[in-house]
This record gives C-alpha cells, structure tokens and sequence, in this order.
C-alpha cells in the first residue's frame, strides 16, 4: 500500500482535471460522485498506509516520483515522505474532506456554480496532501501556497460580490506575507545544510549545539510562515474575514485543515525547534497569545461564522502554545481533535444556515432545537467537546496541552485556562442563543425552518461519534491509557522528546484536570445564567454599549489599524513613487541630459561657423595645447 | 551550419514578405515562424547536453580587423534560440485578429527583428555581437513607430536616443577590450575574454560599467527603465511582446554571456550598487505597479520588477543566481506575452484597458477567466508553475550572496500578489457594467494562443527539468571560470 502513496493525491487531481474539464456538461448527481468518490479512494489507500505502517517494523518511507529542480548542488526530487506524522494528516484530511465533500453535495446542490466548488475543493484536497506527504521543504512549499490559492479561490467562490473578493484577495496577500518567511527559512535551510530533504537536514541539525543562532533564524522564518497560514498574530486577520467562502469551505480549508498546516509544518520540523529554545518561546508566546486575543473577540461576536472563527483562531493558538512547550504530540493530537469538532461545529452552522434560509446572525434565531434536531444535538456534543468536557476529545487533547505547559511555566497554563473559560462561555453564548428560548427570526423564517437532507446530517452524526470518542486515541497515563497516539508518533518526535521535560506527576494532572472541569462548569452556568434564565440579548447594532464591548465587539480596531499604518502608506509611497520620483526625478533626469545634449550640440553648431580662418586658428591652439601638455 | 540556418532563414523569409500583398501575408509570415522553430527543435535534438560550443561557424569578415563571422550554440545560447523561436510564431498568431496596415511590412519586421535577435544570441565575435543588438533595434523602431498608439513618435524617439545611447558604452567598452587582445588584435569571444580578465580590477571596472550600461538600458534596471513604460504602452502589442518578451533578455543574456566571464573582478567589485539598484528597482516599480491605472502600463511596471530579480540573481555570480536567471529569461518571455496579449484582447473587446471602467468579465466569459488566471499564477510564481522555478532559484542565488537585499527582493513576492490580484478582481470579477456586458467569445486563434501559454506555464513548471539540464553543464562551467577568476 505505501508503495500506492502517490494515488492518495493523485484521486482528488484526476477529480478535479474531470470536474474542472467537463464538470458543466455532468449532472450534478455525477459531479458530486466524482469529487466525493476520488476522496473517500484516497481516504482508503490512506487507511491502508496507516494500518501497513502501524503493523510495520520500518516507520520511514520515501518515495521518488521524479526530479523536480535541479541547478549546482541543489537538487530538489518531488518525493514523498510516509511516517506517522504524514499517515495521520493523510487520514484527517482525507477522511474528514470525504465527510464535506459529501456535505457540500447537499448543501451546494443549488448553487449554479456547483461544479465549479468541487473541482475547487478537489484541487484543494490534492494540495493539502502535497503539503504533508513532501519529503523536503520545498514540496511542503508546493502544497502550502496550492492550499492558499484554493482558499483564494473558494473564499471568493461568489466572484460577484466586492466584499468576498476583498476577502479573498486579503487571504492571499496576508498569506503571502508569511510565504515569503517561510521561502527565505528554506533557502537559509539550504545554504546551511546543503540540502532541504528533511532526512538530511534534521540528521545534520542533530550534530549543532542548542542556540545555535542559523537554526534559530531558520525556526523563526519557518514559524513566520506558520503565523500566516494558521492565522496567528499578528497575521490573523483574514480568517474571520475567509468566512465569506460557502459554510462546507470555512469546516474542511479553514477549520480543520489548511490552518492546521502551520502546526503540521512545526511539528515536522520539531528537531529545529527543540535546538532553538529561543523560537520555542516565540512560538508558545505567539500561541497563547493568539488564543487569549482571539477569544476575547468572540465573546462579543453576533454572526455564527465569526464566532466559530475567531474560535478557530484562539484553538489555532492553543497548539502553538502546545508546540512552543516541546508538547508535540499534543499539538497534532489538539490538531485531530479540534478537527472533529471544528468541522462539526461549522457544518452544524451550515445547517443552521441553511434551515434559517441564509441567516447567519445569531440574535435572529433562538428556539432552533425544536426544528432541527439532529443538528441541534450534534452542535450540542461539538459545543461539548470543544469546551473540554470529560469524557468528550477535546478533554483529552486540552489537558495534554494545558498540563505540559504547567510544566514548563504556570503563567503560560494560567492564561490557557484563561482562554479555555472564554471559550466554553462563547461556545455555549453561542449555543444558547441559537437553539434555546424562542425563535426571533420573521415568520417566513419560521415557517421555512426544516431539518437538513440525508447528505448533510450523516457527515454531521459521523463527526460527532468522532468528536465524542476521538480523545480515546489519548488517553493519558494518569487515567490508566497508554495514549496510543503518543507511542504512534514517537519516532517522529524521538529526538525532541529526549530533550524536552515533561510528564506531570500524576497528582498535578489530577489537580489540573478538576481546576479546567470546575472552570467549565462555572462558565457553562454563568452563559446558561445569562442567555437562559435571564434571555439576556446581545446588543442590537447601534445599541450604545461600554467600551470595553465596543472595543472587543468592533475586533480592536485592528483591521482599520493595519489599514491606515500598512495599506494607506503603500498606496501613498506607490504613487509618490509614481509622480514624484519615477516621472518628475528620473525621467527628469533624463530628459535633462537629453536637452542638455541638444542645446549643446545646437551651441556646438555655432562654432561651425564656415570661416576658415577661425578653423584654423582653433587648430594651432589645440595644436600648442596638446604639445604644452606633452611637456610635462 | 545549422546556427547560420537559423539566423539566414528569417532574414530570406523577412525580405521575400515585403513582395507579399494583402492580409494573406499573416499565414505565410506564421509558416515561415513556424519552420523555423522546427529547425530550432531539430537543433535541440542534435544538441549534446554538455558545456561545449557546437554548431560553430566561423568564416572571415573584415580579416585586417579581426573580425569574424563567428556563431554557435551553447546551452545558455540554445536556451534563447528557444525562446525566440517559439515566442515569434505565437506573438505572429495574436496579430490573427489585427488587421494591421501595409501587413507585408510589419510582418517582415517581425522576422528581420527574430533574424537579429538570434543574430545576439549566437554571436561569438564581439563585433558581430554588436552587429546584431544594433540590428534588432531598427525593426523595432519602426514597428512602433509606424503601428504605435498615442505621441508615438516622441516616445520612440526617445526609446531610439536611450538605448542607442547605451549601446555606444557597450561598444566603447568592446574596443576598448579590443585593443587590449594580443597581437593584431581580434573581436574573437575568446580573445575579448582573455583580454577582460587580463585586466585588473580597475580596468575590469571600466568595462563593467560600460557594458552593464547598455544591458541596464536594455532590461530595464532602475533608474535607467524611464523609457520603458511609456514605450511598452504604445507600442503596438506585437512590438510590446518583441520587446518584453525576447529583446529584453538580449540584456540579461548579455550579462551571462560577455560581462561575467570578461569582468569577474569588475562585477564582483561593483556587485553590491549593480544589485542594489536592480533590487531597489523590484520593489520600487512594483510599488509603482500597484498605482497604475492603465493595465498594459501595470504589466510594464511588474516586468521591470521581473527583470531586476533576472539581474540581481545573475550578478551574484553563482550557480542557482545564474540558472535562476536563464529559466526565469523564458518564464517571463512566455507568461509576459500572455500577459499583454490578455491586455489586448481586452482593449479590442471593450476599448479601454483602465482598470476601473473594467468588471465582470467572468460573469460573462468565463473560459477567458480561467486562462488569465493560469498566466497570473505564473507571473506571481505560484509553485508548479513556470514562474516559480526561477523566482527559486534566483531568491537562492541572491540569498547566498546577501540574505538582506534577498530579503528586500522578496518583497516582490507579496507585492506581486497586490497588484495582480487586484487588477484581476478589477478587470474580472464583481458584476458586469455596460462595457463588460457584451464582452465577445475567445477567437480561435485567441484561444490557441493562451492554451499554448497556459500550457507551457504549467508544463515548465512540473516539469523544468528538461529546460534546466540545457544551460545546466554551460552554467556550471562559466559559474566555475568566474569564481577562478576570483580566487575563490
């Protein structure tokens, strides 16, 4: 089966060469089946590759398909890397891209453009592989901007509408941003290591001393790409703005997996980072950072979109923070988890959607549980396991993360706990205010309301099953496991792990794990107290609120921050640039020159004046000068 | 022979389409492009994959003087050959829809200009080099003289004035290198070689500036690109493709092929204001891209950008910076002309190319949308298209020679995306207005023409391998003479 590697993104590629070729003159019926099939045929070789690889002695497999680039010593083949940490990522986004793929045949089956989406999100699917199957850098690189483009591409899918495109232009200049860190990490990459294979590099960097400041350049410059993907700070803000894409795009590309690739890019590279400690501190700064900031928005957000992004963002922050702390495996185990969930939590709100007839603000709802059940108790079991509810997945991957970073520093595990209070209040803001009291919507929308079709609710009840038992995979020591995943991906992380102190004694996780359950159950009660009992409202717009809420509300201000330091100046200098410098200075220079040149030469003329005897007078002057300059 | 096939059997064609009358001259001036890129294949097929000149013809010229009729073809050379024998056919085939008059003229233009430019990129006599970058000058002249748009004839003069300017340091600096040969002198590659490297590093510094000169002038690099834009703009949009598309590069070409091997010393010693003025220029008109309100101007803009990235990487001397330079010399050949030629279909559809009045063209041709995207992505370097390789490999080489000015040249990596992502949003999407509502169908020959580009954007950029292992051994080798020359 490994040897078959190359079909898992070969299926989706051919999906999309069909769809994208012919998709108008095919059915939607068959349209739906190519996508959604040549996706569930690499979730399967996927599958295959995951069981053979377990079973296996060997856990390294690299698989040349030809060479790519080639000039002097650097030599770049397009090839594969298969271990655990690329078989796993093969799962999540296979199986969970199946899940949307089916998804989107009912909600897009509508839409005009229907053939379009599918070969987008084909396409995507094919990138996402490329991007963690790479056995080099550069390969990871393919994938990393193939997936920006996707989102590019899918964020504006509705190509007439100004505002999706702004957002979607805005996706793909931010992300270019990082792009352009992460292309310098690799070029530094080569010109230290002679080679951006991810054998050679991480075999070599095993020999240099912790600190080394190359590494710690090129884990920066790498984590610069990584706060552009997953949407970190200070590069975030096109995250909320990408929800303008359609409902199943928002779960698959930025939930569950394009954002994760920042977290994959770090984790795969965990031997740079364990040697830099430097950038391990940036990254769990940034991360906790992130998720604190991130949450704070979402605690006054109205749209159900946004709130789930901006709780999209805040878990992005929690695996940084992960990462940052040398807690790797917890990192891609959050990655899994929030993936279940995330993407359950955004289909469900598709559904909402979908029922409310395209409402998404959240203070025109309310009463939902009535009409849609099957949703209403799978968001139910996603708000659930996002807060960290015992014994949901999110409970395990949380506490991983929060004990190591204990651990490694209390204040990190203190603003952690922090966030995840912020979290289980938003969520369950949220949805409280969507499926509980009564309905606010208008009478049509009542009227309209209905459950969502077979294709939508099945990948909804499937996630949930994951969402629910997905911890099992984690289940730490302190709770009799012996967290399968953990010795799964311990090849991977051989190196770091020798180097990183861990483990929590079994009493602190204990202790960690009632202080995290208790702060769950206050924040539930106090949004229960509070959207419940009390059927408190959100503000209506042009409500006048505190500043605080009107600081958070409006997401402070950072968008129109970056427009009037970062874009207004650009545009100012460019056409500075433009009317001052370029047509006034330079071409001014030369056209200077060139009428200095002709009044020169019209001068010139007037010396020719025809009269011999001044010619002549002209040469025995020179003639004198020339012989009076030979003199000396 | 071959090479002197190739040079002749444009020129035979150019003089034989001025007795052609009528519009049929296009389908015979496009047979004539295309047999001669077949020689060009066939030249390919023959060609051995190693460092050495082959197809060598030298016969006397002006013996008294040294001067030879010296030609062949190398793997850098071979590259070129390529480039400009594929891009005339296709730039002859996006006049289909033109009806240009006195067409027996232009098209002879065309070919006596393809004639020249292989004429530079064969040459291996200093003279004979000479010779033809003067050559190539003349048909371009006139065809943007006689074709171009608004106040063409200021704007061609000073085209004319600027580069002929240069061109006299560059043959200043030939006989200067002349002079020093040994013996009765010779304009022999060879000899011009040995005598730049003979030189010190003063002297080396001489002919650096004089030759770099002509080539800044030529590329454009700042802050010598003034004539650049406006000529681009109205040139007709053949002439912008000539000019954009193959005759810039006899600037970037002459960089690998004469100033690096003759003045080691001298680019090394100037390296940081040559490269510092061609990266200032990668952002400098990148930002300047991002204000233009006319779309074939923006293109101009974003080419000098591309191609003070193609300079910068050359100039740091080694093997990815120079490589870099010659694969991304044919991306931007091919993604450039697709580029103005999207410009053009758009002008002779709806009258305008400003970028504002423009919108919706998707809504409603939707075909036409994909193919501009496909050559966006590749202006931007998207990875696995053509762009990409080169954008690579030049950052590569740029970085080893200074991390920071790669860093700054990387700018354009982002600013890039600005300005063609937001003329694509502008031009494309959002809803139709009254111009853009009645926005016609591709023509077949349109539709030919972007599939050729777009496919070539994505073969070479899967699979540049093959473009790579031509110039590969003659990069190696010249990267290598040049750093013995530098003690290195």
């Amino acid at each position: 089966m490994i040897k078959l590697v190359w079909l898992v993104p070969l299926l989706p590629l051919i999906g999309f060469v069909i769809i994208g070729l012919f998709g108008k003159k095919l059915s939607k019926g068959i349209v739906g089946a190519i996508g959604s099939g040549t996706v569930l045929a690499a979730f399967a070789v996927a599958l295959g590759i995951f069981f053979e690889l377990k079973g296996g002695t060997q856990k390294e497999f690299t698989i040349e398909l030809f060479n790519w680039i080639s000039a002097g010593k650097l030599s770049i083949p397009f090839s594969f890397l298969i271990d655990p940490l690329s078989s796993l990522f093969l799962l999540i986004i296979t199986g969970i891209g199946f899940l949307i793929h089916l998804y989107s045949t009912g909600y897009m089956s509508h839409d005009e453009g229907f053939s379009r989406f599918f070969a987008y999100l084909n396409l995507f699917i094919f990138f996402m592989l490329l991007l963690v199957l790479g056995s080099n850098y550069l390969i990871m690189f393919v994938g990393w901007e193939g997936v920006g483009l996707c989102s590019y591409l899918l964020i504006g899918f509705w190509f007439k509408n100004t505002a999706f495109n702004n957002a979607a232009k805005k996706a793909f200049i931010m992300n270019r941003i990082g792009d352009l860190g992460f292309l310098l990490g690799i070029i530094l990459i080569f010109v230290t290591f002679g080679s951006i294979g991810y054998h050679d590099v991480f075999e070599q960097a095993k020999n240099m001393a912790t600190g080394n400041p190359t590494l710690t350049a090129i884990a920066l410059l790498l984590f610069v790409g990584a706060m552009g993907k997953s949407a970190q700070l200070p590069l975030y803000t096109w995250l909320p703005d990408a929800m303008a894409g359609p409902t199943p795009v928002s779960a698959l590309i930025h939930a569950a997996t394009m954002v994760t690739a920042g977290i994959y890019m770090i984790a795969r590279s965990n031997v740079l980072y364990t040697l830099s400690p430097d950038a391990m501190n940036v990254v769990a700064i940034v991360g906790v950072c992130t998720a604190l900031f991130a949450a704070t928005i979402g605690l006054a957000q109205n749209d159900i979109k946004k709130v789930l992004a901006y709780s999209t963002v805040s878990q992005l922050g929690y695996m940084f923070l992960a990462l940052g702390v040398g807690a790797y495996t917890g990192a891609v185990f959050h990655v899994m988890t929030h993936a279940f969930f995330k993407a359950l939590l955004f289909l469900g709100a598709g559904s909402v959607i979908h029922a409310m007839g395209g409402e998404q603000d959240i203070r025109k709802m309310g009463g939902l549980k009535k009409y849609i059940s099957t949703t209403h108790i799978t968001f139910l079991l996603g708000t659930l396991a996002i807060a960290g509810c015992f014994p949901f997945s999110g409970f395990f991957s949380k506490d991983e993360i929060l004990a190591q970073a204990y651990e490694h520093n209390k204040l990190l595990w203190f603003l952690g706990i922090l966030g995840a209070a912020m979290t289980t209040f938003y969520m369950f803001r949220l949805y409280f205010l969507t499926f509980h009291g009564k309905f606010r919507g208008t009478h049509e929308q009542e009227h309209h309301l209905h459950e969502s079709p077979k294709s939508m609710t099945i990948p909804l009840i499937v996630l949930a099953i994951l969402s629910v038992v997905g911890g099992l995979v984690g289940i730490p020591a302190a709770l009799g496991g012996t967290h399968f995943l953990e010795a799964f991906l311990s090849p991977v992380f051989e190196f770091s792990s020798f180097r990183i102190v861990q483990a929590a004694s079994h009493e602190t996780e204990y202790m960690l794990m009632g202080i995290a359950t208790l702060i769950m159950i206050l924040a539930i009660y106090y949004a229960y107290t509070v959207y419940v009992k009390k059927n408190t409202l959100p503000a209506a717009e042009g409500e006048e609120t505190s500043p605080i809420h009107k600081l958070v509300f409006n997401k402070y201000w950072v968008d129109e921050i970056y427009e009037n330091l970062i874009t207004k100046p650009l545009n100012m200098i460019s056409e500075a640039f433009h009317k001052l410098v370029d047509n006034q200075i330079v071409d001014g220079i030369v056209n200077g020159v060139g009428s200095t040149v002709k009044w020169l030469s019209s001068t010139i003329r007037l010396a020719q004046t025809g009269n011999t005897g001044f010619y002549i007078f002209v040469m025995v002057v020179s003639i004198v000068l020339i012989l009076f300059s030979q003199l000396f | 022979m071959i090479t002197l096939l190739l040079i002749l059997f444009p020129l035979v064609a150019s003089l034989l389409l001025f007795f052609v009358k009528g519009q049929q001259v296009k389908n015979i001036a496009l047979g004539a492009a295309i047999l001669e890129f077949a020689i060009a294949i066939f030249a390919l097929s023959q060609f051995k994959q190693d460092a050495s000149m082959q197809f060598e013809w030298n016969s006397a010229w002006v013996q008294s003087m040294g001067i030879t009729f010296h030609v062949g073809i190398d793997g850098i050379s071979m590259l070129l050959v390529l480039l400009t024998t594929f891009l005339v056919p296709v730039i002859i085939l996006t006049s289909f829809k033109n009806d240009h008059k006195n067409p027996s003229a232009f098209y002879a233009l065309i070919l006596f200009m393809q004639m020249a430019l292989l004429g530079v990129f064969v040459s291996l006599d200093g003279f004979l080099f000479y010779v033809f970058w003067e050559l190539a000058l003349l048909p371009i002249y006139f065809i943007c003289l006689l074709w171009g748009g608004e106040d063409r004839a200021r704007i061609t003069f000073k085209f004319f004035v600027y580069t002929l300017a240069g061109s006299l340091f560059m043959l200043g600096g030939l006989i200067y290198l002349y002079l020093h040969t040994p013996g009765t002198h010779s304009f022999n590659i060879d000899a011009i070689y040995a005598a730049g490297r003979g030189m010190d590093v003063v002297h080396q510094g001489y002919v650096f500036w004089a030759m770099f000169i002509a080539f800044a002038i030529k590329m454009p690099i700042f802050p010598f690109h003034t004539w650049q834009p406006d000529t681009y703009t109205t040139a007709p949009t053949q002439g912008t493709m000539l000019l954009s598309g193959i005759m810039l590069k006899m600037g970037t070409f002459g960089l690998v092929r004469w100033l690096l091997p003759i003045a080691p010393l001298g680019v090394e010693h100037y390296a940081n204001t040559a490269i510092g003025l061609a990266v200032i220029g990668i952002v400098y008109a990148s930002c300047i891209a991002i204000v233009q309100k006319d779309f074939k101007r923006l293109i101009a803009y974003s080419s000098i950008a591309h191609v003070g990235l193609i300079a910068a990487g050359i100039l740091s001397m080694n093997v990815q910076g120079v490589q870099g330079g010659m694969i991304q010399m044919l991306s931007h050949g091919v993604n450039v002309v697709g580029l103005f030629f999207i410009v053009d279909i758009i002008q002779r559809r709806t009258n305008t190319r400003e970028i504002q009045s423009l919108g919706g063209i998707r809504n409603v041709n939707p075909q036409f949308a994909v193919l501009f995207l496909f050559i966006l992505l590749g202006s931007v370097a998207l990875p696995l298209t053509n762009g990409f390789v080169g954008e690579f490999l030049l950052l590569n080489g740029l970085f080893q020679h200074n991390a920071w000015i790669a860093a700054f040249a990387g700018l354009s990596v982002i600013l890039g995306a600005v300005y063609m992502l937001r003329s694509y949003q502008s031009i494309m999407l959002g809803e139709t207005n009254s111009i853009t509502s009645s926005f016609a169908p591709l023509e077949n020959s349109e539709k030919a023409v972007l599939l050729i580009i777009c496919a070539a954007v994505i073969a070479f950029g899967v699979f540049p391998k093959p473009l790579l292992d031509i110039s590969g051994p003659a990069v190696d080798q010249l990267v290598q003479g040049v750093q013995a020359a530098l003690g290195k």
